[in-house]
């Protein structure tokens, strides 16, 4: 029997496989773009919502994939997708391994700051060098393809195909980290994240834990910076600015820390704002200064809702509860 | 006597130029009681926090069951047997009494690399876990959160997640912190039936209740051991009287 998360899961991804049916182009591109960041945002969730590890530097992974991805095509014509997605993740989770292995070291702010200072250090690199393309970013050409022998069984060029291909990664690592919260390993990240002293006195070693959640949250960021590389067919340093990494975690208070629909939710909920206080239609010549509507629905949804927008459904039940027993009495 | 299963040497930590632990040497034998008594701030905390690794000796020695383990981290001392209590309740709060034992029990049995397998069902770390609550006296709120236990209860949960990482060595601080007499009545019992299977350190204020489960009070004073013996022995002694005991003795 399905509980009512199993089933809003369900009809989510059933609602996200039907609307490319009901929708045009912008939709489409809209929403492909949307589950891009839906992945990263899962990947974030993993280390604040279930280790307690405010990072600040997700844009990293995610822009040293995507960077990964164009660099690592060869010119004029179409790579592998077997290898190069892996490759790609491994590029993210390398450096999220490198990143990790020396912020674990400290905490709190401290810690938020060093993983922002490793993100800036990705950056100026793509930014500022060659290798990176500079400002301007670099171009992928021929979009990878997934074949068996001279079968081509993924042709990414289509908008459709990538859209449902963007859905199959966003349900994968939604199933997999879904597996993984309820596993050994992900009993012992959230014990890491609830009482990180009491793990250490039964006998657990947290440093490898919180390193192994650190490589796999930057290879997760990495299937989103791929995507987003072959999906856009081009890289640029603002893949791997600050400004992103602030907004998945935006994307993941608005949603809901600690669960991972909160966290699709989140990212949702983000672009569907972003989109609202951009409309010219709506806002008029205010529009331009979407910025200030979308901070400002931000802070007041925080302050409204401590616990996202996945937590509107227990606050109404609480209260359903309460009337009731009012009534009661 | 049976060999110690756990033996400090000359024990110290300092902190700057405060000594916390002023060479304290002590042996904890199972079936017995070992408490350690001191006024505010005598060391007997910091003295818990070395022997269970959590904080480094400056110098002296730990030895569990003859071997030598001053340089181990916490961790690896707390899986091979040393267990302790904190002296402010240190649970999984949101956590029900069954995961908070579940989690302690899985320290021994970790295979992180199994994804696919569900916690919850795991069939070691499952029983070892009820196993702990039931003789912590849990058995009727394993599914309650731990947040939702009365205070007494929390205490002995916390024992219970010692008695889940299978501990030769209980390092309890201040169990009876905060209890009342029905619970403190309970929490000697369960401190009772333990001391048969393990060696247990007391750190405690409660002085009636030291003197009624201890086997032998060590007493500190600014850091050092003031003295050390069976408890008659030790609340005759007119120096612990004077700077400790008084009227109590």
């Amino acid at each position: 029997m399905l509980d009512h998360r199993q089933i809003s899961v369900l009809l989510g991804t059933l609602a996200l496989a039907l609307w490319p049916l009901v929708t045009g182009n912008f939709g489409v591109d809209l929403v492909a773009k949307t589950m891009i960041y839906a992945i990263v945002a899962l990947s974030l969730e993993l280390l604040v919502g279930t280790t307690g590890l405010v990072c600040f530097g997700q844009a990293a992974f995610f822009g040293l994939a995507g960077y990964a991805a164009v660099k690592l095509s060869p010119e004029g014509a179409s790579a592998s997708l077997w290898w190069l997605l892996p490759a790609s993740m491994a590029v993210a989770a390398a450096y999220a391994l490198f990143m990790g292995a020396l912020s674990l070291r400290t905490r709190g702010v401290y810690f938020i700051m060093v993983t922002l200072a490793f993100a800036q250090m990705a950056y100026y690199v793509v930014h500022d060098t060659p290798l990176g393309g500079g400002t301007d970013g670099i171009y992928l050409y021929v979009k990878p393809v997934l074949a068996l022998g001279n079968v081509t069984l993924l042709d990414l060029e289509r908008p459709l195909t990538m859209y449902y291909v963007i859905l199959g990664c966003l349900v994968a690592v939604f199933a997999a980290l879904a597996l993984l919260a309820r596993s050994r390993f992900g009993r012992a990240l959230a014990g890491i994240k609830a009482n990180e002293q009491r793990m250490r006195a039964a006998g657990y070693s947290t440093y490898p834990y919180k390193l192994a959640a650190f490589a796999i949250s930057g290879a997760i960021a990495g299937v989103g910076g791929f995507l987003f590389a072959v999906k856009d067919g081009f890289v640029n340093p603002e893949l791997l600015s600050w400004h992103l990494s602030g907004a998945v975690l935006i994307m993941i208070i608005l949603g809901g820390l600690g669960h991972l629909r909160g966290a699709v939710l989140g990212a949702f909920a983000f672009a569907l704002l972003q989109e609202l206080f951009k409309s010219e239609a709506i806002f008029g010549p205010f529009a331009k200064h979407w910025l200030l509507g979308l901070g400002l629905t931000i802070i007041a949804s925080v302050a409204w809702l401590p616990h996202g927008l996945i937590g509107i459904a227990d606050t109404w039940q609480r209260r359903a509860r309460r009337a009731a027993v009012v009534g009661v009495s | 006597m049976s060999e110690p299963v756990l033996r400090a040497r000359e024990l110290t930590r300092r902190f700057g130029g405060l000594v916390a632990v002023d060479r304290v040497s002590l042996e904890l034998h199972r079936g017995s009681v070992h408490a350690v008594i001191g006024t505010n701030g005598a060391g007997k905390s910091t003295l818990i926090n070395v022997l269970a690794g959590e904080l480094p000796a400056s110098s002296g020695s730990v030895q569990l069951r003859g071997h030598d383990v001053t340089r181990w981290p916490q961790p690896r001392r707390a899986r091979a047997g040393i267990g302790r209590s904190y002296q402010r309740t240190t649970l999984f709060t949101q956590f029900s009494v069954l995961e908070n034992c579940r989690l302690s029990a899985q320290a021994h049995h970790q295979k992180p690399w199994q994804v696919w397998r569900r916690a919850a069902t795991c069939p070691v770390a499952l029983p070892a876990a009820r196993d702990a609550a039931a003789r912590a006296g849990l058995s009727d709120v394993l599914d309650t959160p731990a947040f939702a236990l009365s205070h007494g209860q929390r205490r002995q949960l916390e024992i219970a997640m010692c008695l889940a990482t299978a501990p030769q060595v209980l390092l309890l601080d201040e169990p009876l912190a905060g209890m009342g007499a029905e619970e403190t009545d309970r929490m000697l019992a369960l401190l009772a039936e333990l001391k048969s299977g393990h060696a247990i350190a007391l750190v405690e204020h409660d002085m009636d209740a030291v003197f009624r489960i201890a086997d032998v009070i060590t007493v500190m004073v600014n850091g050092a051991v003031l003295a050390s013996g069976p408890p008659h022995a030790v609340r005759s002694n007119p120096e612990v009287q004077a700077a400790y005991l008084g009227e109590a003795a």
